[in-house]
């Protein structure tokens, strides 16, 4: 085993985790943020915004998010490159890298099988508490966010963990678009050096870490608030 | 325990709940088939009748936890204006005059509905501070007097889960009252409840009887709706089949199917 490449690339495998840390909790965040709504409607109606969202999250869980990306990222990147006024807005330093595209296309992808977690949450809340919150007055609105909601995201918390940790391991695609997150740089790390096992067992070390920590935060979370039913 | 007499309620009281021929229809079943109800201040309306009588239906109405068919609904004084909608029920004009009535109804479930994911003490303040807007100092002063009075003051960070039935029946009694609501409306209150809890939860409801609440009951407790309430109505398929004081009602009806329904209490 050769470990002398570490030291030297310490410091950038340290960016990287922060670019990873970043990668999934902004997709996952906006992503379940866009998977609210996209369950919500399949369960309320209107009927013609179901049957849009039922075929979105069909078109996200259908097919591979690297092909989802590299759409975007070499798809829709070079139709912006070919605008001059895309050019030379002020969004340009953000729209020409593979940081924005990587997440919006985790966002997207996190928002289709998010929604289809949504949607079975937010049945599984008890008719008979929605009617109870009803019956005290509360609007439409304040039923889904007083008790609708959080109600059914405590339902799914478990699920919404193992959801969690396969978008965490979904990160290194962004690696494919030039994002130096974790595997990013050990990809490099490999180029130079030539070695295989020793970045590879780093790599999978990281993200075995970063799962454990993801478990432990949903763990906690969902150890404050008891529901047994 | 003071045994005041129940029927004392005064003609001359300010009506609380008035319906009037209250039709509703699930498809081509019809449920209610014109009730008709005065409820005053201070009465205690016992509604009772078998299953499929139309008896939760008709509590349900109240409130606009079902939609009408047909019929006018008034609580205080104030008309819950209806318009024709699709599927023959009628829809409320303005579902904020709706959602303000409804907080003066204190609605009080059979199967408890208490908020899982709140304790205790967020579900009796959730209403008063969320919708009613009272301080929420307030509101917890009011809600641990409440929970004392039902018996609940030490479980009040507990959650729902962790109590049992006849708790959580009490928690949800606390809940509505929290609203200081002008009606109680009570949707079977013991019948999801084990036999050896269904006594604590009857007392509670006697004591808001003799403080002098107004209150709607739907009950399959006989003996109960008998020494409570001060009205009593006895449905039949949809329809008011015998309607009169309890000891009337109980004690010598004027239908034979009324007869035969309270014979067995006696």
């Amino acid at each position: 085993m050769n470990w002398t490449w570490f030291p030297e690339y310490a410091p950038q495998l340290l960016q990287g985790l922060w670019l990873t840390v970043q990668l999934l909790v902004l997709s996952m965040v906006f992503g379940m943020i866009l998977a609210v709504p996209v369950g919500l409607v399949q369960v309320t109606g209107p009927k013609w915004l179901g049957a849009i969202s039922k075929g979105y999250c069909t078109l996200m869980r259908g097919t591979p998010l690297l092909v989802q990306l590299w759409l975007l990222y070499f798809g829709l990147g070079s139709v912006f490159a070919a605008y001059p006024e895309i050019r030379q807005s002020s969004l340009w330093p953000i729209l020409r890298e593979g940081y924005f595209y990587a997440i919006l296309a985790f966002t997207l992808n996190e928002a289709g099988y998010g929604g289809e977690i949504m949607r079975g949450a937010f049945l599984s809340v008890p008719k008979g508490e929605l009617e109870a919150a009803r019956a005290f007055g509360m609007s439409p609105w304040k039923v889904l966010v007083r008790v609708w909601l959080p109600r059914a995201v405590r339902n799914v918390l478990p699920t919404l963990a193992g959801e969690t940790v396969l978008m965490l391991k979904a990160t290194p695609l962004a690696a494919t678009v030039t994002v130096m997150d974790v595997f990013g740089v050990i990809l490099r790390v490999r180029q130079n050096t030539y070695l295989t096992y020793e970045p590879l067992i780093t790599a999978a070390i990281i993200y075995m870490v970063l799962t454990f920590i993801v478990t432990r935060a949903f763990g906690h979370i969902e150890r404050q608030v008891p529901i047994r039913r | 325990m003071v045994s005041k007499s129940p029927a004392t309620t005064a003609a001359d009281q300010p009506e609380a709940v008035v319906v009037k021929d209250l039709h509703k229809n699930f498809g081509p079943l019809e449920v209610l088939k014109g009730v008709s109800m005065t409820a005053r201040v201070g009465d205690v309306v016992s509604i009772i009748g078998a299953s499929g009588s139309g008896k939760s239906t008709f509590l349900r109405c109240i409130n606009f936890l079902e939609m009408p068919t047909s019929g006018r609904i008034i609580v205080n004084g104030e008309e819950v204006r209806l318009k024709p909608g699709r599927n023959n029920d009628a829809v409320p004009v303005d579902m904020r005059q709706v959602e303000r009535i409804r907080t003066r109804l204190g609605m009080v479930f059979q199967s408890f509905n208490l908020w899982a994911h709140m304790t205790v003490l967020e579900n009796v303040i959730e209403a008063p501070v969320h919708v009613l807007k009272v301080p929420r100092k307030e509101a917890i002063e009011r809600a641990e007097g409440l929970l004392q009075k039902v018996g609940l003051y030490e479980k009040r960070d507990q959650y729902p889960a962790f109590l049992s039935g006849g708790q959580q029946q009490r928690a949800a009694i606390a809940r509505a009252l929290c609203i200081e609501p002008r009606v109680m409306l009570f949707d079977e209150p013991t019948s999801a409840l084990d036999p050896e809890l269904v006594g604590e939860v009857l007392k509670v409801i006697r004591s808001l009887a003799e403080e002098g609440r107004t209150m709607l009951l739907v009950t399959h407790e006989m003996k109960f709706a008998r020494d409570v309430s001060s009205h009593v109505i006895y449905l039949h398929k949809g329809m008011v089949e015998e309607e009169g004081a309890p000891a009337q009602v109980f004690g010598n009806p004027k239908s034979e199917r009324c007869k035969q329904f309270v014979s067995g209490i006696h």
